[in-house]
């Protein structure tokens, strides 16, 4: 009997089945496309902040001082910023909050936290730069963010950057600041 | 809901009864009708949680609860209203009126439809539980982060966050499977004759809505897997101290998020102007034109989404590109209000409910999408961003341009569903005092946002009492309005005067060929188009 059955022609109804489940199937690829595309963004997001320094996202390892000429024609002033996150416990300031630069000559700011808490605290800082046209601009010779840090109960410590920002800077940025987020690594 | 009603003209059917016939139903009425009371249940539910905001928010300062309670309130209220609420409704007239309308037998996949359906429950309750959970002190209550789960702040939360990033997950899954059942529907199982351009203007509606569901809601599947991988498992997607960045979240979260804004109105754009060309008896205007405006507007949206977040910080060249493609999609949108315009223009209208709710939709929809214009403005957006101005331009479309169009669409189908008229005396009552309330609500929000009071506080200033004790007392009246729709759609369920097969004079396609109700099974013998 269910030989027979498996050997009749297909009805109508049978064939629009199988054409639906096909169709069907052909769809949840699409699915299956766009739940890989939403994580295929997450390195293309990465790839097009550090091409075009959108965000404010600077290089987090130290460039190379080349033989830059000081461009004595302009000052560019850069602020700083500090905040700490929330599990850290220090406190975390720039020693100076502004300074005016001379594009292409090295400076050297120095930031200064103290661990508040009784116990060993290890922290790295995470820079962003305001506009982000001038993030790829800021170049850091030498910074505490480039490494963790780690404090002992009622430690401070004094943290030097060395940076020089980049002649190429366009025209019309006069004012840049640069912000550090604290971020406990526990 | 309608359990007595369907089976008794249908004695003779052979599916199980009672509990057991709405579990394991592949049929697309029953289905169809289980998502829209689903969706009616959820609507009141969410109704109720923005009723508790607004008596909060009836004089300044901390009455009622605290701040964190009222932040999982606001949260949960978008969450439900957006994906229980009206997703779902239209989703439920999707599986009722679809089949009817193109002369197919049922839906394409009917087991794949029972699953999406039955998928909305538990995630319904894994919105809602934790603020059960929070009475027995566990967890501390739902999300508190508003429906956006923006981190850093949702990587922070509590055990809500979880179970809303599950939530979503259900429904997102529900309402794939819905999209391909669509799809495929609408592909292999018009009628012979039916070809695309022939096809009614709610398939239509519907078709770019499924294509736009398949592609954004696995985006948003994504990104909240990311939140979870983030929160959990020690993954820095979000995470800046681990390379990670949280605006990332933001790019990710509104590419699904500003689809799904068209997503919730295109099916309501669908079957807008079948009402108006019923009650103006005259063709729809502009068929061919609508469906272009359509697939434009469905493509335009999914590359205009930076604008939810001006100023997050972007470079202004993209400012500028994310500005004018926004801009530029009121323009199919205004071909759209033409074409509305142009079908009612010298018809011979009457204004029955259904009628009523429509016109009206088209005023309130038309400011909703104005206020929309002045919030695509770079520069305009920096004091309006994250106001009550923007509060009541998203209420402006998605009430009034959503949930007025859904009730036009049950006034309008509901005869032929359930073979009853309803009272037409209260539908009208329905609307009027839903019209007047909802304005009174929402007018108001405009001015506090001008003033600059922000969205998602539970405290404002001295300046802004009355305009807040205004909104909060319409929004009362407004809430209460909705019982007399309850009322009515369960009295027109029990009974009433009976529903011919044509329900109203002007009323045409294939829906309206068949008895009201129609039969259990319909077009079994599929009919040809010429």
């Amino acid at each position: 009997m269910e030989i027979d059955a498996d050997k009749r022609e297909p009805s109508s109804t049978e064939l629009r089945s199988i054409a639906n489940k096909k169709l069907g199937y052909k769809m949840v690829w699409i699915v299956a496309g766009s739940l890989l595309f939403a994580f295929a963004l997450v390195p293309l997001y990465d790839v097009l902040c550090t091409i075009t320094g959108l965000n404010g996202k600077t290089k987090s390892t130290a460039s190379e001082l080349s033989n830059t000429k000081v461009d004595e024609t302009r000052w560019v002033t850069v602020q700083f910023t500090s905040s700490t996150m929330p599990g850290l416990g220090w406190n975390f300031y720039p020693k100076q909050s502004s300074i005016k630069v001379r594009p292409g000559k090295v400076e050297t700011v120095l930031f200064e936290a103290k661990n508040i808490t009784s116990r060993v605290v290890a922290g790295r800082a995470v820079p962003s730069v305001t506009p982000g046209a001038a993030a790829a601009h800021l170049k850091k010779l030498e910074c505490f963010c480039f490494e963790r840090q780690a404090l002992n109960p009622g430690e401070t410590k004094v943290m030097p950057l060395r940076f020089f920002v980049s002649p190429d800077i366009p025209a019309d940025v006069k004012e840049m600041t640069l912000s550090y987020a604290f971020f406990s690594i526990d | 809901m309608s359990t007595t009603t369907v089976a008794h003209h249908d004695e003779h059917t052979d599916h199980p009864t009672g509990i057991m016939r709405w579990l394991t139903t592949t049929n697309h009425k029953d289905i169809g009708t289980m998502y829209l009371t689903f969706s009616l249940i959820m609507f009141l539910v969410g109704g109720s949680m923005i009723l508790g905001i607004r008596a909060e928010l009836f004089q300044p300062g901390l009455q009622l609860m605290n701040p964190d309670f009222f932040n999982q309130l606001i949260g949960v209220h978008a969450l439900i209203m957006i994906f229980a609420a009206l997703m779902p409704a239209a989703t439920g007239f999707a599986n009722w009126m679809i089949p009817l309308q193109i002369g197919a037998p049922d839906m394409a996949l009917p087991r794949l439809n029972n699953w999406g359906f039955w998928l909305l429950p538990p995630s319904a309750i894994l919105l809602t539980l934790p603020f059960t959970l929070a009475l027995f002190g566990i967890g501390d209550g739902a999300l508190a982060t508003g429906w956006t789960f923006y981190p850093p702040l949702s990587i922070q939360g509590g055990i809500g966050v979880d179970f809303a990033i599950f939530a979503v997950h259900l429904l997102g899954i529900s309402s794939v499977l819905g999209s391909i059942n669509i799809i495929v529907t609408l592909f292999n199982m018009r009628a012979p004759g039916m070809t695309f351009m022939k096809m009614p203007m709610f398939a239509w509606g519907w078709l770019i809505t499924a294509f736009l569901l398949i592609a954004t809601i696995p985006v948003l599947a994504g990104a909240v897997t990311m939140l979870l991988t983030d929160r959990h498992f020690g993954t820095h997607f979000f995470d800046a101290a681990g390379g990670g960045d949280p605006i990332m979240f933001q790019h990710l979260f509104w590419f699904f998020g500003h689809p799904e804004v068209y997503i919730l109105l295109l099916p309501v754009w669908g079957f807008i102007p079948q009402i108006l060309q019923t009650f103006s008896r005259k063709p729809m205007y502009g068929y061919k034109a609508q469906v272009y405006s359509l697939i434009a507007i469905g493509a335009m949206s999914i590359i205009v989404w930076a604008h939810h977040f001006f100023t997050a910080g972007m470079p202004v060249p993209a400012l500028l590109y994310f500005m004018y493609s926004t801009m530029a999609i009121s323009l199919p949108l205004a071909v759209l209000f033409f074409c509305w315009i142009k079908t009612m223009w010298r018809g011979s209208m009457s204004f029955e409910t259904p009628m009523l709710f429509t016109v009206g939709w088209i005023i309130l929809f038309g400011i909703g999408g104005l206020t929309g214009l002045v919030l695509a403005d770079v520069a305009a957006d920096a004091q309006y961003h994250n106001s009550y101005f923007v509060v009541a331009h998203f209420h402006y479309t998605l009430f009034a341009g959503g949930i007025m169009g859904i009730m036009a669409g049950v006034y309008y189908w509901l005869p032929k569903m359930t073979g009853h008229m309803y009272n037409e005396k209260l539908g009208q009552l329905h609307f009027w005092l839903t019209a007047i309330s909802f304005n009174l609500t929402f007018i108001p929000q405009f001015f506090l946002g001008l003033a600059g009071m922000p969205r998602r506080i539970p405290d404002y200033a001295l300046q802004f009492a009355e305009f807040n004790m205004i909104s909060s007392i319409a929004a009362f009246v407004l809430g209460l309005s909705q019982l007399i729709f309850v009322y009515n759609i369960i009295s027109t369920v029990r009974g009433g005067k009976k529903a011919t097969d044509q329900v109203w004079e002007g009323a045409e396609g294939l829906e309206w060929t068949l008895s009201s109700p129609p039969p259990y099974h319909s077009f079994s013998e599929q009919p040809t188009v010429k």
